[in-house]
């Protein structure tokens, strides 16, 4: 059973090809159906994959498939091979399930676009690529897979690219991970030249015997790829420029995909991190925190409904790193299948208010929309509590895992890390509750002449910040709804977006009885990992007195958190308080700019200038020299008979001398 | 003293040297054809002469036979040679050697 | 006593030396031609001394009698005996090239002839005193090299092929022989200046002057026909 893992990323694959060739012509919706039924199809044989594996004793679920053997050069050797573990099979099975259900949901947010086969073909390749990312045996597959769903990711954003700004939100996203990709790619050559091999087998056995410079390098290493990739700081700037594509595009690969590449990488390499030293994995866990922390920030201030949510993400992968660098490898990756659910339902409705809003994303333009679109509203209240950590919905679990072992971790920087985190879930719950009372609840504002920020007794976020946000949303997601003309009748989605939404409610609903914590027996997949994690994994020395009074305390900010959102933004009661500086996200993309394009533009000038005088001066030196000497010596060439005579008169001389020289000297 | 002297081979060949230089100073020097000609008719002199020399001292006919040789190949070079320089002088009265630097392309 | 060949040997050599050194420096051609003579008479005295009779015997007859009688034919008949002038020369560097080559080569065969202590060294071969030496070339030259022999007399037949049909002038050619309209000129330019000195007074030097005036064309026209 589990020989058929190359059915996983194969069926995408197929899709794929067979959409490139005949998408035009099945055209909507067929192209749709084709896309979600490979998808689905892939979902199928990783739950096939993941009966195999169930059925092998605990021991034996590393299973590698090799298809072909690709480069076998010296040293090197590098299939073209899946590795089938815990770990990759649990990546697989969300990956294809909430793959399958946007795909769904798509049929209905794309109805209607000039391109819409065109969108499947990149969802396609995108979820090929991304399996490929998770399934790959060896680190140079998983780089092919991480490259594929960098293009992707840069295909589907600029996905409507008359639009300039879509363009370059696109160019952006992936220039910034090809920051990324280079720290990736210094990684893998250092583990070879340390390891002799990069296959994953191979790396885990040889990362206990590594000294602890090179585990460390490596380790570090991968994590830039990890931060370009999973948008931490300095590399996170391209994920709110991301969402300029369209909305089904930011829930599958800006929350619950591509972006826990990063995640899963550090996570595949845990060995590595373990040899290396003790301050390395403190180095992401800081990393982590601080994100969660500014993003969250963000946040607050953010009038884009789509931009909430984008700084969302980055804080809760802040939350996943943390948990890595902490050694609480189960944490992530429950946390990291938690927030792909919740984080793509909220996505996906928030597709669904764009939708039934007619392309309005300004939040200060809504309210009041749960009586006129009641299933997004349920659902995405479903999502909205557990995000905010509100048991017993599958967030709270989650995130609350991360925050023990976080304070579990030994010593001040544990407390730091855990405090660090329980403000940044305050937050969460604040800003999330924010946007569901200026979405859902209060007053309508749509057909309000200007918009204003919302709040009580004004606000002071001025109108300009409209037209930041509103031309930074690129909130032009052209769809063909014209016909309502300028009064806007909000109204609910077709059942294709709605299914979606109310399977993923859902699944963050219950979640979290895949890893419970009120008994050994009930982490499942604590134990499930346990193959891949082995020795690794954090154990924690915590009372259960100080667990519980840990998890009171986190409801408790959860709570204050919704209540002082609700105060200022359902009851009005209190001033809002949005200041610019956030709104602006800390002028980080400013800053960037600016170095860019002053100290940063002459640095590449000049590097411009080397390559084009020196490497190429050279180049063309040579032919230079060439000419030059080719020009000389063709005076020689003078058509006197003379001239040739002496010449040769010379050369007779040169020959007479040589060999009487030779024979008497 | 002058009657102790005695007349070894190696004075024919320092002759012969000094023919055979001379003889390429002035080919590589003159500029009349026929001129050029006679300095090469000097330089096989010279070689005849050194031949000779070598034949009477090793007791080699061969160095005999291969004058004949050169004196036939000397005429049969002359022959053709001027014939050739009748050719381009009819058409261009006045050429030298120098002139042939003209039919460079 | 002085030697018989040392006496022979001097005279011989200053006659090939003059004559060589005449070659090279001569402007007028007929001149240059004419030492050439003088050189190959030395080189077949020369030849002589060193009982190499035969060949001195052919020297003579085929390259002073011959080659160089052609090559005054060939001055004469074109007119290409006009002087060089040797104080102009048109490549730049080419005397002093020529003079270093030519230096460098004497020495170096100088240099092969002290090294080898004035002696002449190779294979010493055998040769029957007794026997004239025309005979033993004539031995040779049917024996050991009667191919290359044939293949001389073939060389000839060639060489006498090719220059008729270089020389040969194309059917339905002009005569162009600029020189002679030259010379017209030349000699009236000088027989004004002679009329214009004399002054019409000394008959018998006009008269002179008029038959070599009359010779002088009636040459001209003997060429060109």
């Amino acid at each position: 059973m589990t020989d058929l893992v190359w059915l996983i990323p194969a069926l995408p694959l197929a899709g794929f090809l067979v959409l490139v060739l005949l998408g035009r012509r099945l055209g909507e919706p067929g192209a749709g159906w084709l896309a979600t039924a490979m998808c689905g199809g892939s979902f199928l044989a990783t739950l096939v994959v993941y009966a195999g594996l169930l059925g092998e004793d605990e021991h034996d679920r590393s299973v590698v498939k090799t298809l072909f053997e690709w480069i076998p050069v010296g040293d090197l050797q590098v299939d073209i091979g899946f590795l089938a573990d815990p770990l990759s099979i649990t990546m697989a099975l969300f990956v294809t399930g909430v793959g399958t259900l946007i795909h769904l949901y798509s049929i209905g947010y794309m109805h209607g676009d000039r391109d819409f086969p065109k969108f499947f073909v990149y969802l396609n390749l995108f979820i090929f690529s991304m399996l490929m990312l998770v399934l790959g045996s060896n680190m140079l597959v998983t780089f092919i897979g991480w490259e594929g769903v960098g293009a992707c990711s840069y295909l589907l954003i600029s996905f409507w690219f008359t639009n300039e700004a879509n363009a370059s939100a696109g160019k952006k996203a992936f220039v910034t991970n090809r920051i990324g990709d280079w720290g990736f790619l210094l990684a893998i050559f250092l583990a070879f030249s340390s390891l002799g091999t990069i296959d994953y087998a191979g790396v885990t056995a040889g990362a206990e015997g590594l000294p602890a410079v090179t585990a460390t390098a490596i380790g570090l290493l991968l994590f830039v790829g990890a931060v370009g990739k999973s948008a931490q700081i300095p590399l996170y700037l391209w994920l709110p420029d991301a969402m300029a594509g369209p909305t089904p595009v930011s829930a599958l690969i800006h929350a619950a995909t591509m972006v826990t590449g990063g995640v899963f990488l550090m996570t595949r390499v845990n060995p590595i991190l373990a040899a290396g030293y003790d301050w390395a994995p403190d180095v992401i866990a800081w990393v982590g925190v601080i994100t969660a922390l500014v993003a969250a920030t963000i946040a607050v201030a953010q009038n884009d409904i789509k931009k909430v949510l984008a700084y969302s993400t980055v804080s809760q992968l802040g939350y996943m790193f943390l948990a890595v660098g902490v050694g609480a490898y189960v944490a992530a990756i429950f946390h990291m299948v938690t927030h792909a659910f919740f984080k793509a339902l909220l996505f996906l409705g928030s597709g669904s208010v764009i939708h039934g809003m007619h392309d309005e994303q300004d939040m200060r333009r809504m309210g009041g929309l749960r009586k006129l679109m009641p299933v997004t509203a349920a659902t995405f209240i479903v999502g909205w509590l557990a995000i905010s950590g509100v048991p017993p919905f599958s967030g709270f679990f989650s995130k609350d895992e991360i925050l023990l072992y976080a304070w579990g971790s030994g010593g001040v920087q544990g407390k730091l890390l855990w405090g660090i985190g329980l403000l940044t879930a305050l937050l969460t719950a604040f800003y999330m509750s924010r946007q569901v009372f200026m979405v859902f609840f209060g007053e309508p504002r749509w057909n309000d002449p200007v918009p204003v920020a919302v709040g009580g007794g004004g606000s002071d976020a001025p109108a300009d910040d409209l037209g930041e946000a509103a031309t930074d949303a690129d909130a032009v997601e052209v769809a063909d709804h014209g016909e309502h003309g300028d009064r806007i009748e909000p109204h609910e989605s077709p059942w294709l977006m709605t299914l979606p939404l109310v399977v993923l409610a859902v699944l963050a609903a219950t979640a979290e009885i895949i890893n419970l914590p009120f008994s050994g027996d009930l982490h499942f997949l604590g134990h499930w990992l346990e193959p891949v994690l082995g020795e690794n994994e954090a154990h924690i020395d915590v009372a259960t007195g100080t667990k519980v009074a840990l998890a009171v305390v986190a409801i408790i900010a959860a709570v204050t958190g919704i209540l002082v959102a609700s105060l200022i933004y359902l009851r009005r009661r209190v001033k809002a308080v949005e200041p610019r500086v956030l709104a602006h996200a800390w002028y980080y993309d400013e800053t960037v700019t600016r170095f860019v394009g002053g100290p940063g533009t002459k640095a590449f000038e000049a590097v411009a200038w080397f390559d084009a005088h020196v490497i190429d001066g050279a180049v063309n030196g040579v032919a230079t020299l060439v000419r030059t000497s080719g020009r000389g010596l063709r005076t020689v060439q003078s058509g006197f008979v003379r001239s040739y005579a002496l010449g040769i008169s010379a050369g007779v001389v040169v020959v007479l001398g040589y060999f009487l020289t030779r024979l008497y000297i | 003293m002058i009657a102790a002297l005695e007349v070894t081979p190696a004075w024919y060949l320092i002759l012969g040297a000094l023919l055979f230089s001379i003889g390429a100073f002035g080919l590589l020097v003159r500029r009349n054809p026929l001129v050029m000609f006679m300095c090469v008719e000097l330089m096989l002199n010279a070689v005849t002469l050194t031949f000779v020399t070598f034949s009477r001292t090793l007791q080699d006919t061969g160095g005999q036979s291969i004058v004949v040789f050169v004196l036939v190949v000397a005429a049969a070079e002359v022959v053709v040679g001027l014939a050739i320089i009748v050719a381009l002088l009819r058409k261009r009265p006045h050429a030298t050697a120098d002139d042939i630097a003209l039919l460079e392309g | 006593m002085i030697q018989v060949e040392l006496v022979v040997f001097v005279i011989a050599g200053a006659a090939c030396l003059a004559g060589a050194l005449g070659v090279v420096l001569s402007e007028n051609p007929v001149h240059a031609a004419l030492s050439l003579v003088g050189t190959l008479f030395g080189v077949a005295v020369l030849f002589v001394a060193q009982e190499a009779n035969f060949l001195a015997a052919v020297q003579v007859i085929v390259y002073a009698g011959a080659i160089v009688v052609l090559i005054l034919f060939v001055l004469m008949l074109l007119g290409v005996d006009e002087m060089e002038d040797l104080t102009v020369e048109p490549l730049v560097g080419q005397r002093i090239a020529a003079a270093v080559v030519s230096l460098g080569i004497l020495g170096l065969v100088f240099g092969a002839i002290a090294s080898t202590g004035y002696e002449a060294t190779g294979v010493v071969g055998e040769i029957d005193a007794d026997v004239a030496d025309i005979n033993r070339l004539g031995e040779s030259l049917f024996t050991d090299y009667l191919f290359a022999f044939e293949i001389t007399a073939v060389l000839l037949v060639i060489a006498v092929v090719g220059a008729i049909l270089l020389a040969r002038r194309p059917v339905g050619d002009e005569i162009i022989d600029r020189g002679q309209d030259e010379r017209a000129e030349v000699i009236a330019e000088r027989m004004a200046a002679a009329e214009a000195r004399a002054g019409g007074t000394d008959l018998d030097e006009s008269a002179d002057a008029d038959d070599d005036e009359a010779d002088d064309e009636s040459a001209t026209e003997e060429v060109s026909s």
